[in-house]
């Protein structure tokens, strides 16, 4: 079933959730929605789910408004972000109880909720009550929970949040091929770009109560639409250069910036990512900063590079690949020169 | 340098640590001092009178003590009136308990601390005075007696005043013990109940009153303890009417006051053999909120790590 979110807006007292925030979910994909903390992605979550009421706009499933309705009659799966799992129920009656409410066969719910314990490879625990379970577990039986009602639409709030490390990356995959078993429309909410990127078919990107930019993960990484979403996406180098005649000029380093040919010279921000850019032992006739080596991260599957150009005072993080770490043998104090093989550069708006 | 400093405090923490253990242990006179203190004081004030009370009671003999409680119909009627003002006085306070602690655990309205002072107003205020008030509510001269006695409704110096005054006094007891259980179990599995298609009533019964039935079960015995031994507001209301409106306590205190000693101690001592009753039940409740208490605040707390 696919969603679509008009001009939402919604108030907590003085602050503002939501400010007009349109949405499509395409039918059968997996969105996340991304944002730091505050940015209003869980309240939408919820007045999709008809947890919270909107103080404007509508929500339409499938050419049906459903604003008006309330959270049971929308047959939506939620899965909270602490999972509220009913602690006094058996993991068995914890799936079961959405069917339980809806006086469902006996029979039914049997075959139904041994399905679901089998789908997310829990068989054997249904006697088990939540408290006897560990995070990842309960994450489980929580999602099962949610599908026993055959929802439209899977809605799950921050979903990873409180899992260890090595738990959330499992999850992660696991949630991603059930999705394309069931191909349920799915939405869920995260502050971990990481996870949005990894997970998601489509990313909206929110902040304050706005969406800054939606898309498919490789459009919006590639080609991020402001400079929220270029530091938001995470570990960015950010310089402070100027534009000219179509030009952008950051110290020795120049690139073509046709979006503004104006004589007049105004600042600018330039994003470069650490993967983009390029170390070398001398200039090689490119353009380029110089700068000294700090400090060097080599674990991982690239190797992490912390240079300081003091021409600029300026941090730089710089990701190679091992192979090159080896080839280059940097050390830490060695001068080098950097050059960006990709630049991205944001022209603040006009101020009159 | 910062791990020299480290190797340093090492060997010096320890002995001021068993400096602290050996600081935490009293002398020995203290102890002993203050364990008989308590006893003694716990022995005179409790235990001896307590005691007494049966003693007194069973001092005839068996038989003498059963032909006080049931060959006198008014003692009898005043256990049976017990039996009912206190289970209906308690009804009323679960009703009003749930109401309260769902709205103030739940809700953040005007008047919400304002309601949560107000509850505890019956703690504070007098049953003397509480009675009076109810006197002056529906009494012959109050301001709704002309009106009740026109229909022929009888409050004061009936069984329902009687109701009215012990809800009244017993009123914090549910809601007292029904809020930090509430609060600490949160709304989320409500929430959760409502979005996997439960109305509220499902909502209610099936995840609502599980979770926080041990408190509700406290607050039921606390309150009807406390319901039973009533005395000063029903004094008032009640008109002191044998076979009429004499609750335990009330015929209890008449019986001593009319010289009847032996009567007196034997229903006496059927009003403190509820209440040790009540005080075991108790002890069995408060392990069992404690637990769930503890298990509550297990799963709000998200299991974090590796980051």
């Amino acid at each position: 079933m696919s969603i679509s979110v008009k001009n939402i807006s919604k108030h907590f007292g003085t602050f503002t959730a939501l400010d007009n925030v349109s949405l499509e979910v395409p039918n059968g994909s997996l969105l996340a929605l991304l944002g730091p903390s505050g940015s209003g992605k869980t309240t939408l979550l919820r007045i999709i789910a008809g947890l919270e009421v909107p103080d404007s706009g509508s929500v339409i499933c499938q050419d049906e408004d459903v604003t008006q309705r309330n959270a049971r009659d929308r047959n939506v799966g939620f899965v909270f972000q602490h999972y509220a799992l009913f602690r006094h129920m058996s993991v068995f009656e914890n799936i079961a109880f959405g069917m339980r409410v809806r006086k469902q066969p006996n029979s039914l719910i049997q075959s139904r909720v041994t399905e679901l314990l089998q789908l997310v490879r829990l068989d054997g625990l249904e006697r088990r009550y939540p408290s006897q379970l560990s995070g990842g577990q309960r994450q489980r039986v929580a999602l099962a929970r949610a599908l026993a009602i055959q929802p439209k639409v899977l809605l799950l709030d921050e979903p990873f949040g409180a899992l260890d490390a090595k738990v959330r990356q499992e999850l992660r995959s696991w949630l991603r091929r059930l999705h394309h078993e069931i191909n349920m429309t799915s939405v869920f909410v995260t502050h971990d770009q990481e996870e949005a990127f990894e997970v998601a078919d489509e990313v909206v990107v929110m902040n304050h109560g706005r969406v800054e930019q939606a898309g498919p993960p490789d459009t919006v990484f590639e080609h991020p639409a402001n400079p929220f979403v270029m530091d938001f996406l995470g570990n960015v180098n950010v310089f402070h250069g100027r534009v000219q005649n179509g030009r952008a000029v950051l110290g020795s380093v120049e690139v073509d910036y046709p979006e503004y040919p104006h004589q007049e010279s105004r600042p600018a921000t330039f994003y470069v990512r650490p993967h983009e850019l390029e170390i070398e032992h001398a200039p090689n006739g490119a353009a380029s900063l110089k700068a000294r080596v700090e400090r060097i991260n080599p674990a991982g599957s690239v190797a992490k590079v912390f240079l300081m150009a003091s021409d600029f005072g300026l941090g730089l993080n710089v990701e190679i690949s091992p192979e090159r770490y080896l080839e280059l043998a940097l050390k830490t104090g060695d001068t080098v020169y950097v050059s960006p093989r990709k630049v991205r550069v944001f022209v603040p708006e006009y101020v009159i | 340098m910062a791990s020299v400093q480290l190797m340093h405090a090492q060997p010096v923490a320890a002995p001021h640590r068993a400096g602290v253990a050996v600081a935490r242990r009293d002398p020995l006179v203290v102890r002993i001092g203050l364990t008989a203190a308590a006893i003694l004081i716990i022995t005179v004030l409790i235990v001896i009178p307590v005691v007494n009370v049966f003693y007194q009671a069973l001092a005839s003999g068996v038989g003498v003590y059963w032909n006080n409680l049931v060959g006198d119909r008014d003692t009898l009627h005043s256990i049976l009136l017990t039996l009912i003002v206190a289970p209906v006085a308690v009804v009323l306070n679960l009703i009003f308990g749930i109401a309260a602690a769902w709205a103030i655990a739940r809700f953040r309205f005007p008047g919400r601390s304002i309601l949560t002072a107000l509850i505890d107003l019956p703690f504070s205020v007098s049953p003397v005075v509480a009675g009076l008030m109810l006197v002056l509510l529906f009494g012959m001269h109050g301001y709704f007696g002309p009106f009740l006695s026109e229909h022929g409704i009888r409050i004061i110096f009936a069984t329902p005043g009687l109701i009215l005054a012990t809800s009244f006094v017993t009123l914090p007891f549910v809601a007292r013990e029904l809020i930090p259980v509430m609060e600490a179990i949160g709304s989320e599995e409500e929430t959760a109940a409502i979005s996997l298609g439960a109305n509220a009533w499902q909502m209610f019964w099936r995840v609502t009153v599980p979770n926080i039935k041990w408190g509700l079960l406290y607050g039921i015995i606390l309150c009807n303890a406390r319901a039973m031994g009533e005395f000063g507001a029903v004094y008032v209301v009640s008109g002191h009417i044998p076979g009429r409106t004499l609750t335990m306590p009330l015929r209890v205190e008449k019986l001593f006051q009319e010289y009847n000693n032996a009567g007196s101690f034997a229903l006496a001592s059927v009003l403190t053999l509820l209440a040790l009753v009540t005080l075991f039940v108790k002890v069995l409740l408060e392990r069992k909120t404690r637990r769930e208490l503890a298990e509550a605040a297990l799963p709000a707390a998200p299991e974090r790590g590796g980051v």
